[in-house]
């Protein structure tokens, strides 16, 4: 038998027909939908007249647009309520499961889905969301897709896709004190670019990705779409199915022996190739924090910006057209540089661990007088959760204001939106012009870089926080 | 949904070499609060278009009567970042029909192959081109030929071919969308369910 990658393995699993000189049909195991990118979707269901084939595939909640303040009351704007509203209608009329603004497990549809058991390995996930990268860290083919491509899943549970070519990330060795997946992360996009990952599907490996948590694998594994792949994995393994045993949508009893089994089998064989590779050392990775307007405009906090030095044309009118936006010079060291926002939360770091780790950093002091510090939990269940060990407590002390669950200043769809011309330091995951609202300034970092940038008001190396 | 067919398009074409175009800049966030798929052009480019009281930024090529098309000449990297397909019906929505670069990201290029945006990837140096002539010329015309699969710059000959998968073109070709063919392999997609 031929050697095969993880990618391969889940792939041929789910091509239902190939078309020759042309896509594949894709089949999709599980479906996220959310109140922005479903209701033309639906519209065009209805004027096609067909029904949503499997509804028990799909699961909905909204997210994007919610409030999150007050979310017990009527939504004051009325565009966002007519989207909520009619993802209610929707998944009503259709019969598909909703975790409602509200509910027991409301929230970012890429916090829900693992917290809840609903992603497991070796499944194939879409969603119109870019983000959906997410769950490729339980060994599953996940990825976003366009609204004409959410339509297809309703009415045919299918997707065509031309498959994409291999790319296999190593990084080996032991992280630094003071260094998360995020710095690994933007380590990555930092080397490999914005755009270096276009064609391909990711596999991380290596035995500083092995040693992560769920949490932290889901982080990297979301910011796969930064470098414009597809979607990235990570083989299963303990720690996946001991994140997974007992959550609510898992199999129970002999069923979950079984599962395990087969998710065992979910591992790239020996000597199976990548169209690309590209190998890390742990031990080069330090905080990291964006100074640009793409997320591979990295840099290590304690690094100046580059210079222009080798770049002509269009690549020096764009960088220079970024850092003016940012109101940046090349060669400016980034440390020391006044911010004015705090955003903890998104997909991307919106978890309890995430909360876990700035509670820990801020406790016992207080946030710096210039900055205004939101945490949004991911979920009602990392928010339960957070309340429960204390954390938010100890937040509220240090002077951050505990917002209710959604993708809120992410981007900025709804009211939590960064002034124009502010700089905001952000556990997110995207530093586009006016992201976090119009004219906003956006800079990507870890928790902790957030928790350090919070506590001095300033760009701060979280290590040098540590020391004082 | 069903689109208008391509198959040859004549056109002038606007230029905007910036690279790294990301989707919320074709249309920002706060504008994909509709729940139908109209008026999404007058939101196009919205924040390099319109300064923040609504009105036009007159250094913005969309606000620049030099310049009009069906074809959207792009830097590369376009279309990055989010998967909302509003940044396509954005750009259908205002009226264009074909997106050239030397580079698009993955998911924009599906959503324009989806609802009938032609995305063209030519060569860095044919964009180079591209640029120049229309920065010389404003009012010379490409030619994009979904059949031969060439793009044409008219007022200097130079031609090239582009990728498109024959069941993509075909699609394009009719204005047929992927769902008209998914819907006739109910029965097989049913087998293969059953079976997983």
């Amino acid at each position: 038998m031929e050697n095969k990658t993880l990618f391969d393995k889940i792939w041929d699993a789910h091509v239902v027909k190939s078309i020759p000189n042309g896509p594949d049909v894709f089949f999709i195991d599980k479906h996220f939908i959310h109140e922005v990118t479903s209701p033309v979707a639906f519209l065009g269901l209805e004027s096609r007249g067909v029904p949503v084939l499997y509804p028990e595939k799909t699961i909905a909640t909204p997210d994007h647009n919610v409030p999150t303040i007050d979310q017990d009351k009527t939504i004051k704007d009325k565009l966002s309520r007519m989207q909520v509203e009619r993802l209610r209608e929707n998944c009503q009329k259709y019969g598909i499961d909703l975790h409602d603004l509200g509910s027991d497990h409301h929230g970012i549809v890429h916090v829900i889905g693992p917290e809840l058991g609903i992603t497991q390995p070796g499944m194939t996930i879409v969603c119109g969301d870019s983000h959906t990268s997410t769950h490729g860290a339980f060994g599953t083919i996940a990825f976003g897709i366009g609204t004409s491509e959410v339509e297809m899943v309703f009415a045919t549970q299918c997707i065509m896709q031309v498959k994409p070519k291999k790319m296999r990330i190593t990084v080996d060795g032991e992280l630094g004190k003071g260094v998360t997946s995020k710095d690994i992360i933007l380590y990555i996009i930092s080397k490999i670019s914005a755009s270096g990952g276009t064609g391909y599907f990711l596999e991380y490996a290596g035995s500083a990705i092995r040693n992560l948590s769920m949490e932290a694998r889901m982080t990297i594994c979301n910011m796969s779409i930064e470098m414009g792949a597809r979607g990235g994995l990570i083989a299963p393994d303990e720690t996946t199915f001991e994140y997974l045993k007992g959550k609510q949508y898992c199999p129970k009893g002999e069923d979950w022996d079984k599962a395990v089994a087969y998710w065992k089998t979910l591992k790239t064989d020996d000597g199976a190739t990548f169209d690309l590779e590209y190998s890390y050392d742990a031990a080069d990775i330090e905080p990291m924090i964006t100074y640009g307007t793409n997320p591979g405009m990295g840099i290590k906090v304690r690094d100046m910006i580059p210079t222009t030095e080798g770049m002509e044309g269009s690549e020096k009118k764009s960088y220079l057209k970024s850092l003016e936006y940012m109101g940046f010079q090349p060669g400016e060291a980034m440390k020391g540089k006044k911010v004015d926002y705090v955003f903890v939360g998104s997909c991307t770091n919106g978890r309890i661990e995430d909360i876990r780790s700035v509670a820990n950093f801020v406790k016992g002091k207080q946030k710096a007088d210039n900055i205004t510090a939101w945490i949004v939990p991911g979920s009602r269940e990392v928010e339960k959760q957070a309340i429960e060990e204390g954390l938010v407590a100890i937040l509220e002390e240090a002077g951050f204001k505990l917002r209710q669950p959604g993708c809120s200043a992410c981007l900025a769809m709804n009211d939590d939106k960064i002034p124009s011309g502010k700089y905001a330091v952000s556990t997110s995951n995207r530093n586009f012009e006016g992201r976090q609202g119009p004219g906003s300034r956006t800079l990507l970092a870890s928790p902790l870089t957030v928790a350090a940038v919070a506590i001095t008001g300033t760009i701060a190396d979280p290590r040098d926080v540590f020391e004082n | 949904m069903a689109y208008d067919k391509f198959n040859v398009l004549v056109s002038r074409v606007v230029p905007m070499s910036a690279e790294n175009v990301d989707t919320d800049q074709i249309i920002p966030a706060r504008f994909l609060k509709a729940t139908e798929r109209t008026g999404f052009g007058d939101n196009l480019f919205r924040d390099w278009r319109y300064d923040s009281e609504g009105n036009p930024k007159p250094d913005f090529v969309l606000n620049d009567p030099t310049y009009s098309g069906k074809i959207l000449l792009a830097g590369k990297n376009f279309g990055s970042g989010s998967s909302r397909e509003h940044a396509v019906w954005a750009l259908y929505d205002y009226g264009f029909r074909c997106v050239v670069s030397s580079f698009f990201a993955d998911i924009f290029k599906n959503n324009c192959l989806n609802i009938g945006v032609l995305p063209v990837t030519v060569t860095a140096d044919f964009a180079d081109e591209m640029f120049a002539e229309v920065e010389k010329d404003p009012s010379s015309e490409v030619k994009v030929d979904i059949d031969a699969q060439t793009i044409t710059i008219l007022s200097t000959g130079r031609s090239e071919t582009f990728d498109i998968n024959a069941y993509k073109k075909e699609n394009m070709k009719n204005g047929f969308d992927d769902i008209d063919y998914l819907l006739n392999l109910k029965e097989e997609i049913g087998k293969f369910a059953e079976k997983a």
